[in-house]
């Protein structure tokens, strides 16, 4: 099947500006729903969608500054929940409690770490870290698991077969299965019982040319701002500004997947 | 030697059919048991997002790595030439296949889709072990099925050998391919090695032996076939072998990371702290499973007790299930580790508590499937054995070694 | 493929479907005929024929929507003319109340072909049944106001949302959904 070929696995290398330059330029030419650089989207009432495939011109990421993450507070994860549906989820009847907690799906979870010398809490949202190199890729057998061209690390639902074995892969615990018939679903987040899913970074958002996540927005409009959602690949963005202002750092930085998501303070 | 004569299995029709009618009433329920549990979905399950593989593959790895253990029989026969393991080479190659089948049936049915197996048959990804291992698993079968045929036909006799080394180098793969799955997986720490590929090919040996010895034991018995005093001598100690090579890399296997800090944690969960996983660990896997197995092989009165062969390869492939429940479910209990040095005072509100390990209970459905596929690679060897001519009609001393027959000979 | 030659009952059918989409096509809308069904005030209901011939619509819509599928996972690209929310939000049928009836329901638009046909009906195992906006149609021509609040059938506080996620954050009938699995 060549379905599977659509996503090109270009490399987004920061060392080759001059070349991603030209091929912005290009593109700007030919996309009709291109807006000035830097121009940040969610204030416009009514964004276009897209038209065109997505490139590897931009690379969707984020930085979370632990410093502003606020304890207690679960924001991201409250709006998360309610743009993906995932509250929508019914607890089937007869389940226990505790298993249900460990079954239902969950795309982000607020996370609270102690260091074990200096006794310092640090608290963190938890979610798909959009691999550049995701094991979760590498492993599913029918290629359901890929990662877009905008580095939008996701689950083709309809080639999914449910073997679980990018769970398995996941070094973030970022996966969820669903483990139960769902039947409460939206049309911008569908979902059925025997398929694999995780944070898409609000995919349908991005589409529709909104340039911002649930979880960062409802970061911003609780004051804490710990959440910047960006184009990593754009040097002059937000992101990469505030990328540069603090020291960051990936989870698992060992495993050299190049995540997409990166923490300030820990 | 004498020429090896090969016999239908001929016990009584009514207990011969009564036998099947049991297999196919447990292969019944484990069937239901999928069914429902693909109708409810998974939560009916002990498995969770924590523990996302449970009993069902516990059961699907211990049979395909013993499907390729079972075939090693065949193998010794043909490959090295040892004329002694000549006349077991079929129920070996049959055994191998049936295993297989078990073993991938009950694979299929625990995905969360397998309507859309057709899928995974037509899409592939290759960069994943599971992409090639379909290959791999698929592509056995057909090979053994030709190995069979050399071996039962006269016109494919000269292609026994060179067939022959070909399954034997197929299932190092696919046993190699198997441990891959879990020796991949670079972000959990209890299975980013190596040695688990190598250690799943020497696990393979152990409990694909003592499957064979077992229904070979069993079929012999039933038929009033005898199973001479060497022959057991020879696979009991070749059975010794393999256990105290599994023995080997389990030490190797924890060495390796008892030595290193970073995976010292899960170390202390597995042989310490772990609870039934430590148990499984150390009654199951390591007592049961591997030590009291060599006590009963080598001793010298109970090494020569047929009935303390069986019990002991009974018990290998008991030690066999318990290595899978602590390589499987035990690995994944243990949370995953991600931040080095801190320790994960919450992890999610909805979700789980960081630092705890991960509940899991199997449950009746997960059992009775994986027990299902067990049944359906018995009812194939079962109906293989006895309608084609699959089991030597004798394995007596005389019958299997030259010097044996050749003193009887002189005796006279 | 499903196709077979026409059978005479199949003319037959496909005559009263015909003749039902005419009757819909001139504004007699009724929630209870089967099959055929446009939603009334959807871009569908000023046109004379759905996004392709009917015919072609009839034989191809599936390959239609599995090419878009592709289109919208790996592109991105998510409002075109084949897109499966564009098929809900004109054909799914509505309940006196104005409530949208699950459109896999029995004797509903996709239901009522599929059934006959035999053939198993996938896409809403994960897809919703019900328009929840985010539709082809509703998001080319949106809604002047903005004022307006999410639907009020939700069973769960609506957050706020800038204005296009208002049409996104529309939740359908919980009550009627349900109904429609119990069936």
């Amino acid at each position: 099947m060549s379905e599977h070929k659509q996503q090109p696995d270009l490399k987004q290398s920061p060392e080759q500006p001059a070349r991603r330059d030209f091929v912005a330029k290009a593109a700007a030419g030919v996309a009709t729903a291109v807006i000035a650089p830097g121009v940040i989207l969610h204030t416009a009432a009514v964004a276009a969608p897209r038209t065109t495939p997505v490139t590897d011109i931009k690379r969707w990421g984020m930085l979370i500054d632990t410093a502003k993450c606020a304890d207690g507070c679960t924001a991201c994860v409250e709006a998360c929940e309610h743009e993906n549906g995932l509250d929508l989820q019914d607890e089937p009847e007869g389940v226990k409690p505790l298993k249900w907690d460990n079954q239902r799906a969950t795309w982000i979870r607020k996370v609270k770490i102690r260091d074990n010398m200096s006794g310092r809490m640090t608290n963190l949202p938890l979610m798909c870290q959009h691999c550049e190199h995701p094991p979760c890729v590498n492993v599913c057998p029918t290629g359901a698991s890929f990662k877009r061209a905008d580095g939008i690390v996701m689950v083709d639902r309809h080639t999914c077969i449910g073997c679980r074995y990018c769970m398995m892969a996941c070094p973030y615990k970022a996966r969820s299965f669903i483990h139960e018939q769902v039947v409460k679903k939206l049309t911008r987040a569908p979902r059925g019982q025997g398929c694999v899913e995780s944070c898409n970074l609000c995919v349908h958002r991005l589409d529709n040319g909104e340039e911002n996540t649930a979880c960062a927005e409802a970061c911003q409009q609780s004051g804490h701002g710990a959440i910047i959602f960006g184009d990593l690949n754009a040097p002059h963005g937000p992101l990469r500004e505030a990328l540069r202002e603090v020291d960051s750092r990936q989870i698992r930085e060992d495993l050299e997947l190049n995540t997409g998501v990166r923490y300030a303070g820990i | 030697m004498r020429r090896i004569v090969y016999r239908e299995w001929r016990i009584e029709s009514s207990r011969y059919w009564s036998w099947l009618a049991i297999l196919a009433v447990v292969i019944a329920i484990g069937g239901m048991a999928a069914l429902y549990m693909e109708h409810h979905g998974h939560w009916v399950t002990g498995m969770t997002n924590s523990v996302v593989w449970g009993t069902p593959h516990i059961f699907a790895v211990f049979l395909i790595i013993s499907a390729s253990g079972a075939l090693n029989v065949a193998s010794i026969g043909t490959v090295f030439d040892k004329a002694f393991y000549k006349p077991l080479g079929r129920l070996s190659g049959l055994l191998a296949a049936a295993l297989l089948v078990g073993g991938l049936l009950i694979l299929v049915l625990d995905l969360g889709r397998p309507d859309r197996l057709v899928v995974a048959m037509t899409t592939y990804n290759f960069s994943s072990i599971f992409a090639w291992n379909i290959f791999l698993y698929s592509g056995f079968v057909a090979v053994v099925i030709a190995y069979l045929w050399t071996m039962a036909d006269r016109k494919g006799v000269p292609y026994t050998k060179p067939v022959g080394i070909f399954a034997f180098l197929w299932r190092l793969a696919l046993t190699t391919g198997t441990g891959s799955i879990f020796g991949f997986l670079v972000g959990r720490e209890a299975y980013d090695t190596a040695v688990l590929a190598p250690m799943f090919v020497v696990m393979s040996f152990a409990y694909g032996l003592a499957i064979y010895i077992l229904v070979l034991m069993y079929s012999f018995e039933q038929d009033d076939r005898p199973v001479g005093a060497l022959m057991l001598k020879r696979l009991k100690n070749l059975l010794g072998l393999f256990v105290s090579g599994v023995l080997y890399f389990t030490l190797i296997y924890h060495l390796t990371r008892l030595y290193g800090a970073q995976t010292q944690n899960i170390e202390h969960f597995i042989l310490v702290s772990g609870g039934i996983y430590t148990v499984m660990f150390w009654l199951g896997w390591i007592i049961l499973g591997s030590l009291v197995p060599l006590f009963f092989i080598y001793h010298p009165q109970h090494g020569k007790n047929p009935k303390a062969i069986a019990l002991a390869s009974a018990l290998v492939i008991f030690g066999g299930l318990a290595a899978m429940y602590v390589l499987i479910i035990g690995s994944q209990a243990y949370p995953l580790e991600m931040f080095p040095g801190k320790t994960v005072v919450e992890f999610g509100a909805p979700g789980d508590i960081g630092g705890v390990v991960a509940p899991y209970w199997p449950s009746l459905p997960e059992f009775l499937l994986g027990i299902g596929g067990v049944a359906v690679a018995l009812l194939i060897t079962s109906v293989g054995i006895r309608v084609l001519q699959f089991l030597p009609e004798s394995l007596a001393d005389r019958v299997v070694d030259p010097h044996v027959a050749l003193a009887e000979g002189r005796g006279r | 493929m499903t196709e077979t030659k026409l059978t005479p009952l199949w003319r037959i059918a496909v005559g009263i479907s015909l003749a039902l989409l005419v009757l819909v096509g001139g504004g007699t809308v009724h929630a209870e005929a089967i099959g055929g069904f446009v939603v009334p005030g959807s871009k569908a209901a000023t046109l004379d024929q759905c996004v392709e011939p009917t015919s072609e619509m009839r034989h191809y819509h599936m390959e239609y929507i599995r090419h878009q599928r592709n289109t919208t996972v790996y592109n991105g690209i998510r409002h075109t003319k084949f897109s499966l929310s564009g098929c809900v939000s004109c054909h799914a049928a509505h309940d006196a109340q104005g409530t949208p009836i699950p459109i896999n329901g029995k004797g509903q638009f996709c239901n009522a072909c599929h059934e006959k046909a035999a053939v198993t009906l996938n896409c809403f195992d994960c897809h919703a049944t019900v328009p929840t906006g985010e539709s082809w149609n509703q998001v080319m021509n949106p809604p002047p106001s903005t004022s307006a609040q999410p639907a009020a059938s939700l069973d769960r506080p609506a957050l706020d949302r800038p204005a296009l996620g208002r049409e996104l954050a529309q939740v359908p009938d919980m009550a009627e959904q349900e109904e429609f699995q119990k069936r």
